[in-house]
């Protein structure tokens, strides 16, 4: 067990310059950053020479790795266009990105679990049926309209909340962020939850358990979710980078500074120290969540070991 | 064992659960007083006067600078604010006194040399600002930022000092309206902290304007506050404002909705339908100086030929200008009838109707054109456009459909959407266009010189299609060099009707500046430039 | 759907499980190392069991599995709509005979008309029509994007799940890096050099980013499959790895990826309106329902019907995917007989 976590740690090595090495090259094949810089009017061929060399975009593509690899190592991630270290970047936007994925995270495991379970035990019954529905509407309705709708309800029309979020972006202001955020998500963890429990519910443990007439709530927890859960905590566990990095349309609705936003703005500047800094921290999130979600299947059956 | 742990998450949840509670209840309003907030968008470009060279920066240093002369927010004409006298006798000497009493908000007074160190700081190469060539007029600029190679001089040979409270200019050629460009941000005066303390003065700028800079985060907000000491006359009239970072206006204009900021100024286009019902009368649209084009690659040889001079008039007349501002924009834009800006006024050289019938909606005359002057060049016509900014696709769709219904044929024009603005740029900086593309152009100054010369002069900065006149050159610089205000113009509006007589670019519409404001707000206004007038908003 | 009689097994399951929940990693590392609980001592009479049946039934458990899904309403019904849906993909004249790209700005966002049931949207183009012939695309991309990830996704992390060690670690990690690329930046970089006037550069796109999601869910359930009675008793057996993984761990770790493929198709024909948006989708002037949905989204106080539409129909196709996943779970899941 120690020895498999230290191995998977140690992957993470060259994940971690795989990753910033694809990522760092696919940011330079967007092209030339300064003409966007300089906006509408062209800057004129000095000032976009002299721009190019104070961000280093002159040197060869090798030398700008190594030279960018080289001050990340001592904790310099370089600067955003506007004279911003990506640092200070990160620094306010993971905070508050990370609240947000909680808080979706949360309303997954809650909401999307407790769904399943309750579709799940009554399939084909209205409360299925319901659930169902309530999945195709957010498939099929964009993140886009289910945020803008809920602000103008909630937000203008019963002025339950505010429309946007505060820069300290505290928890209580992102319930309805996060819970849009989550809604796709929270759509294939109750499809999960509800399948796996079905056919889980036909196995012969649970018949057992059943027949020994274990009260059925105990049996619903600990015997038939428990051992429904695998798939589900893999998808939370994908789904976990998604949230953070993706966030791009939750986070413009409500006005939340975070990390899809800072990466989506940092790829269409094309600022490449921005987009691998941000893209560095995230892998790294993966890595851990994957990790973790590969103890939980021990955790979750007990016949799964790692050595 | 089993049991303990379950208590564990019981209590973990509750905790969890009391959090978000509490957090609900205690999130923190926008300050009170006779403070308002506004929505603002994140600076690309360090907040240097010579370095911002688009609006939401410039929305602060209109707050925060003072220039020598500054544009009325209303009618847009240059009128003299630091300058006490700016005299010339031959349109290219001009000797500059600046008032006395001007103080930045540091204490420090507005002197002469204010200026000469800020604009010798703006052309020179080795600092990098995006907006040098404002200086490029003054003589030793090619010195101090040359095309190629390294800079041989540190300072303007055309800016002297030559007292406390002047200095003089000399230009590299004659421009008579050199004094009224005198008011764009790059031209402001700059305390000595910006040259001694330069990190610090990004981190929390110092100028000369009624506000000052309480606090500033980047990328979130900027605190500014009424300057009691500021002797202008336009002192703020109210305590300040606190300017708030949205990354999307619909946002900022739910958020006017519910109460939670005072003024958006920019309504989105989805929901001017609604802006009337929604804000009543708390809602202004107002002429600025912003013309939409589409621009033509005339490095094309397609697109350089006398048939294709037929084929974009002809295009021109195949867009219905009337129904998509009346549609698509609900009044916010003006179809354009010239290359100039309503906000000019006809004095200052807006010439509406100049245009003509080749501006006017006629699509039987435009397929006919378009058929005399060979077809469309390639068969297909794709307007090219950036996806990531503003919502271009909306309006493109609009033009492509009104050219197809006219030519009569469902396939001829299609929008094309570049990723980014930064590819957008380089596309057309290498010359890569193969149809029309968008242009916008805000003007820097109310001037019919700036809607002209930098977009259709032989090599000018912006002219993106490199189109090429030698007749447009030289009434462009007649224009120049002509002192007498009404002659100017009248050049430059005979240089404009070469633009027509070509078509180098197909005016589309003229932009409007549009805010809406809650009922704390009174005396809300937005200048030719689509700033809102903070210093003149009332609070309460 | 009806249930078995429970047939009286062995508690097995029961026993492992119900040492789990409180127990911190150190112990649970502990009892592994001396053996799973409950393992062995049940092993041998379920193996044999399911070992017998599926040994007994080897040739027809996807033969049985289609005799189940013919007489399934719930797959008659599905398959009835995709049928639909393909037609109207392959020639959508048939039921809106009028040209998607003919729109009059002055009825923009006007609600139905006669000859126009659906309203106009945005740009004044007939909604119904446009619906209908968007049919073509979005279903391609959907379809075609979910097939290629679910088959990439499944088989190598089913090989994955399945045979562990450094192919696991391999491919788990390069799917680390595929989560890292950004779909925003993956799309601007990888498909605006393609000049495909096609859907295909979407749907190899889609594939390309979409299958490390599909690998985790399947290596999952291999993993958690692989430990079942039956595999083991099957691998004691001297079966062959293929015949293992394809008749005893596919049916049963089947599940989870056709629930996440499902409602993956739906999403995969959204994601191509935002690649459209960025510039980098479907070359204009396609016509799709991501298109028409995204350009109706900002207007969904004005204009409803225009987004509604379009947003139906996407609906409908993934409630018939869910479906058809469903029927087809449930006709291969070996308990239900």
């Amino acid at each position: 067990m120690g020895r498999y976590v230290a191995r998977r740690l140690l992957q993470m090595i060259p994940v971690f310059f795989g990753a910033t090495l694809l990522i760092f090259l696919m940011v330079n094949v967007m092209g030339d950053p300064i003409a966007g810089l300089c906006g509408e009017r062209a800057c004129d061929t000095a000032t976009a020479a002299q721009l190019r060399r104070q961000f280093g975009l002159d040197q060869p593509l090798w030398q700008q790795y190594t030279t960018y690899m080289g001050n990340v190592f001592t904790g310099d991630f370089g600067s955003a266009f506007n004279g911003q270290p990506v640092t200070q970047l990160m620094a306010s936007a993971f905070p508050v990105t990370i609240r947000l994925t909680v808080v979706a995270i949360l309303f997954e495991i809650v909401i999307g679990i407790a769904l399943g379970v309750v579709s799940g035990l009554r399939r084909g019954r209205p409360v299925d049926t319901s659930v169902l529905v309530l999945t195709l509407v957010v498939i099929s309705v964009p993140t886009f309209v289910t945020g803008l709708l809920l602000q103008l309800l909630l937000g203008v029309q019963w002025a339950w909340i505010k429309p946007s979020v505060s820069p300290e972006a505290s928890f209580g202001e992102l319930i309805v962020p996060g819970l849009v955020l989550a809604s796709v998500s929270l759509a294939y963890v109750t499809r999960l939850t509800r399948t796996s429990l079905a056919e889980n519910q036909r196995s012969d443990y649970l018949r057992t358990a059943v027949a020994k007439g274990l009260p059925r709530r105990r049996i619903v927890v600990r015997h038939l979710l428990r051992n429904s859960l695998i798939p589900v905590v893999t998808f939370i566990g994908t789904d976990i980078g998604a949230l953070m990095g993706g966030a791009i349309v939750t986070e413009r609705i409500f006005n939340i500074h975070g990390v899809g936003y800072q990466l989506y703005q940092g790829i269409l500047r094309q600022n490449t120290q921005t987009v691998v800094g941000f893209v560095t921290v995230l892998v790294l999130v993966f890595l851990v969540a994957n990790l973790l979600v590969d103890l939980l299947y021990a955790v979750l059956d007990p016949r799964i070991r790692y050595a | 064992m089993r049991g303990v742990a379950r208590t564990r998450w019981v209590a973990g949840a509750a905790v969890v659960l009391l959090a978000l509670a509490a957090c609900g209840g205690g999130a923190s309003g926008s300050s009170g007083g006779r403070v308002l907030s506004s929505s603002w968008g994140d600076p690309q470009n360090p907040l240097e006067p010579s370095n911002t060279n688009e609006v939401q920066g410039g929305k602060v240093l209109d707050m925060i600078f003072r220039g020598l002369k500054r544009y009325d927010p209303k009618t847009g004409k240059a009128e003299n604010m630091l300058a006490e006298r700016i005299d010339t006798t031959d349109s290219r000497h001009f000797t500059i006194t600046v008032k006395n009493g001007w103080k930045f908000s540091n204490g420090e007074p507005v002197t002469a040399r204010s200026f000469v160190d800020a604009w010798n700081y703006g052309a020179s190469l080795r600092n990098n600002q995006k907006n040098a060539y404002f200086f490029g007029y003054i003589q030793g600029y090619d010195k101090v930022h040359p095309e190629t190679g390294t800079q041989t001089a540190d300072t303007l040979s055309g800016l002297k000092v030559t007292g406390p409270r002047t200095f003089t200019v000399t230009l590299g050629q004659k421009f008579s309206t050199f004094p009224d460009t005198l008011g764009y941000a790059a031209f402001a005066p700059l305390p000595r902290t910006f040259f001694t303390h330069h990190s610090a003065w990004l981190d929390k700028p110092v100028g000369n304007g009624p506000y000052t800079i309480e606090s500033y985060t980047k990328g979130s907000q900027m605190t500014l506050r009424r300057w009691a000491g500021y002797p202008g006359p336009d002192k703020a009239r109210n305590d300040g404002v606190t300017l708030v970072v949205y990354t999307d206006n619909n946002t900022a204009y739910t958020d006017v909705l519910a109460g939670n900021l005072d003024l958006v100024d920019d309504i989105p286009a989805s929901q001017l339908k609604n802006v009337r019902t929604d804000l009543g009368g708390r809602y202004i649209n107002t002429p600025a100086g912003i013309l939409q084009t589409l621009a033509f690659p005339f490095y094309d040889p397609k697109w350089n030929t006398s048939g294709a001079k037929k084929v974009r008039t002809g295009l021109s007349m195949a867009i219905n200008r009337e129904q998509i501002t009346r549609t698509i924009f609900r009044g916010t834009r003006t179809p354009a009838t010239d290359w100039t800006s309503p906000v000019l006024g006809t004095d200052g050289g807006y010439k509406p109707g100049l245009c003509g019938r080749a501006c006017a909606y006629d699509p039987a005359a435009a397929r006919k054109l378009v058929q005399e002057g060979g077809g469309i060049p390639g068969g297909r016509l794709s307007i090219t456009y950036n996806a990531d900014t503003g919502s271009h696709k909306q309006w493109v769709d609009a033009v492509c459909n009104s050219i197809n219904n006219a030519l009569g044929n469902d396939r001829v024009c299609v929008g094309n959407p570049v990723g980014t603005f930064a590819d957008f740029r380089n596309q057309i900086g290498r010359h890569k266009m193969t149809g029309p593309f968008r242009a916008g152009w805000q003007m820097d100054y109310p001037l019919i010189q700036n809607f002209l010369q930098p977009l259709y002069y032989t090599g000018a900065s912006s002219n993106d299609g490199k189109w090429s006149n030698r007749q447009f050159d030289h009434l462009v610089d007649r224009a120049n060099a002509e002192s007498d205000k009404n002659r100017a113009i009248r050049l430059f509006q005979q240089a404009e009707g070469v633009v027509r007589d070509n078509m180098a670019a197909i005016p589309l519409w003229y932009q409007n500046g549009s805010a809406g404001y809650t009922d704390r707000l009174h005396d809300v206004a937005l200048n030719p430039f689509s700033v809102p007038v903070y210093d003149e908003i009332r609070v309460g | 759907m009806p249930e078995q009689p429970p047939p009286h097994e062995p508690e097995r399951a029961v026993a492992g499980t119900g040492m789990g929940g409180a127990m911190d990693l150190g112990a649970r590392e502990a009892s592994t190392l001396e053996g799973a609980p409950g393992g062995p001592e049940s092993t041998g009479p379920v193996a044999l069991r399911s070992s017998a049946a599926s040994g007994g039934r080897a040739r027809s458990l996807w033969s049985d599995a289609w005799r189940d899904l013919r007489r399934n309403p719930v797959f008659l019904v599905s398959a009835l709509v995709i049928c639909f849906l393909v037609v109207i993909a392959i020639r959508p004249s048939l039921i809106a005979p009028g040209n998607p790209l003919t729109c009059d700005l002055a009825r923009a966002q006007d609600g139905p008309a006669p000859g126009h049931p659906f309203g106009f949207d945005g740009q004044g183009c007939d909604v119904y029509t446009r619906t209908v012939h968007g049919a073509r695309a979005s279903v391609t991309v959907g379809v075609c994007a979910t097939l290629g990830v679910a088959l990439l996704g499944s088989v190598l992390g089913g090989l994955a799940g399945y045979f562990g060690g450094a192919s696991d670690a391999l491919l788990s990690r390069a799917t680390d890096i595929f989560f890292a690329i950004p779909v925003v930046l993956g799309g601007l970089v990888l498909l605006s050099v393609v000049t495909s006037n096609t859907v295909w550069p979407v749907v190899g796109f889609i594939v390309l980013l979409g299958w490390p999601q599909i690998f985790r869910i399947a290596r999952g359930s291999v993993i958690a499959a692989k430990q079942q009675d039956y595999v083991q008793a099957a691998r004691a057996l001297g079966a062959s790895h293929s015949r293992i993984l394809l008749r005893h761990i596919a049916p049963n770790a089947v599940a989870p990826v056709i629930v996440v493929a499902t409602i993956a198709l739906g999403t995969y024909i959204a994601l191509e309106a935002t690649l459209s948006y960025l510039g980098v989708g479907l070359k204009p002037p396609s016509v799709s329902w991501g298109i028409d949905i995204s350009a109706a989204s900002p207007y969904v106080r004005n204009a409803p019907h225009a987004l509604l539409w379009p947003a139906g129909a996407l609906a409908i196709t993934v409630l018939a995917f869910i479906m058809l996943g469903d029927a087809v779970r449930d006709a291969l899941d070996p308990r239900l007989r």
